[in-house]
């Protein structure tokens, strides 16, 4: 196990991205955050605080819940289903720039399911799309507009980002997780 | 955690779960359930709700999936609720109703149930006039199964709707006195709710006419009672049960204007109850027989949130059940 950010520099780089995002849409107006569950929902806080204290304007944030959009649920013939949580999004999102917000960016499956749970709340003027890391791997088409980190990495690799707000402590490391246990029961042939 | 708990900050802190998923494949009645299977149908449900105030009320969860609604006894709140939970979970969903299938024709329910799981439906929400039909299912399909009211057995759906609208109102059921009233001998509502509320710690009385209280009822660990008086005293939630007059095969009551006079909530006979207390029926209503007017409509009425929880509730019991497996008791992390 090894940690590649610790709290300062994820401190720093949303500081950063908050910047960059003020600068590529001229401003605040008619911004939204949206945090993907589970730890993207304080990412988008914390964004949130950053922008009011360099625009000093407060932007509408949200939660989205990808669990009911995700395309690999029901298709495993056991096993149970993921926890559902609440999405929270309390304001109209039509004609709005929306910043949705995760902390890994991997396969872009999560980010396919969120897209389509969004359009659902209606016609966004734009969503760009803002990681801490990204760990590349992707299987569809689809790319981050603001990368916190651009992090290589096996396909053997776990990359955990941990959040103050949820985990106690600030920081992303990255694991070797080829021969755990359960990897190897599962290759094991019955 | 109270269903309000989330509204009042944007971005409530996550919650810890006791259980992730349902050991059951079926829900056919509330002893099934496990306390904390009981709070994770009633949080998922909370997410469910959400749905229901979208521009686009609909996710794509169950797909592909076929559901069949085997409704063989008359029902409107149900079996809507049911449809309008299937829909928004985009299940493709078929209705069979008692009056227009071949069990006119003298075909039996064992028979017509192998013939729609001649079809292979994923499952089969079922309302049957008598105690224990869902459990006859059982050996003959595969498809999941969901008991929507089995005669004067159970309704567990409708109990997990009751919790889940006290929830909006109360803190914690844990501990509140909740007085059920009513035709107690018939009710498969009072059956569910019994064990579910008990389950999460409610003191339970309940009220009725000698002629349809239920002998032994105390062995459920309720307080029976004929005064309703002294049953609502202190109350934070009152239950009313519809007189059900359909399944009465003899003299129960003497008029229904003497059961109002004596069993019919009223403004009066709630001031005895907590200030804060809040009436609830599963419907249909009985105006001037079990409520009247006064008490439907009024200010300590839940009884239509009731009802449009009915679709948050039927949603997360579809939900949850999908995902159980194959096999009985499946428990993957």
């Amino acid at each position: 196990m090894a940690v590649v950010m610790e709290a300062d520099r994820i401190g720093r780089t949303l500081v950063r991205i908050a910047h960059e995002l003020v600068e590529r849409n001229r401003g605040v107006d008619e911004i939204a955050l949206v945090g993907i569950r589970t730890r993207g929902v304080p990412m988008a806080r914390r964004l949130a605080h950053n922008l009011l204290e360099i625009a000093g304007d407060e932007v509408p944030t949200g939660a989205l819940d990808i669990t009911l959009y995700r395309d690999d649920l029901m298709r495993h013939p056991v096993g149970p289903q993921p926890v559902l949580r609440r999405t929270e999004v309390s304001f109209s999102i039509d004609d709005r720039k929306i910043l949705l917000v995760d902390d890994v960016l991997y396969t872009g499956r999560t980010i396919r399911a969120a897209l389509d749970a969004l359009i659902d709340f209606g016609r966004p003027r734009s969503i760009q799309l803002i990681v801490l890391v990204d760990r590349g791997h992707r299987e569809l088409p689809i790319k981050a507009d603001y990368v916190g980190k651009n992090l290589p990495t096996s396909l053997q690799q776990s990359v955990q980002v941990r959040l103050a707000e949820i985990d106690g402590v600030d920081e992303v490391v990255i694991e070797d997780v080829a021969f755990t246990e359960r990897d190897i029961a599962s290759e094991r042939p019955a | 955690m109270s269903a309000q708990s989330g509204t009042d900050s944007t971005l409530a802190p996550e919650r810890v779960d006791a259980v992730s998923c349902l050991r059951s494949r079926h829900l056919l009645s509330i002893e099934d359930l496990t306390p904390e299977e009981i709070l994770l149908i009633l949080d998922t449900s909370v997410a469910m709700k959400e749905i229901g105030t979208r521009p686009i009320k609909k996710v794509p969860t169950l797909r592909g999936k076929t559901v069949v609604n085997l409704f063989l006894e008359p029902s409107t709140r149900t079996r809507i609720s049911f449809e309008i939970a299937e829909k928004r979970l985009s299940a493709d969903t078929l209705n069979v109703a008692g009056g227009t299938s071949s069990l006119l024709k003298g075909e039996t329910l064992s028979d017509t149930v192998r013939n729609i799981e001649a079809m292979v439906p994923d499952m089969i929400v079922v309302r049957h006039a008598s105690s224990g039909a869902c459990h006859l299912l059982l050996d003959i399909c595969n498809a999941r199964v969901i008991n929507a009211g089995d005669g004067m057995h159970e309704h567990p759906t409708q109990a997990l709707l009751d919790a889940f609208t006290i929830r909006e109102y109360k803190p914690s059921i844990d501990g509140l006195k909740v007085v059920i009233v009513g035709d107690l001998l018939h009710s498969r509502v009072l059956r569910s709710n019994i064990l579910l509320l008990r389950a999460l710690g409610a003191d339970v009385w309940v009220c009725g006419p000698p002629t349809l209280m239920v002998p032994g009822i105390d062995r459920f660990g309720v307080h029976a009672t004929t005064s309703l008086d002294r049953a609502v005293t202190d109350a934070d939630v009152v239950m009313l049960l519809r007189v059900q007059l359909e399944r009465m095969h003899g003299h129960f009551l003497p008029s229904l204007r003497e059961y109002f006079r004596l069993f019919g909530m009223t403004t009066e006979r709630l001031r005895r109850a907590k200030p804060d207390v809040i009436i609830m029926h599963p419907g249909p209503m009985n105006r001037g027989v079990e409520i009247s007017s006064e008490v439907a409509d009024g200010p300590y009425s839940v009884i239509l949130d009731q009802v449009s929880n009915g679709v948050a509730i039927r949603m997360a019991v579809l939900y949850l059940l999908a995902g159980v497996g194959v096999g009985e008791d499946q428990v993957h992390q």
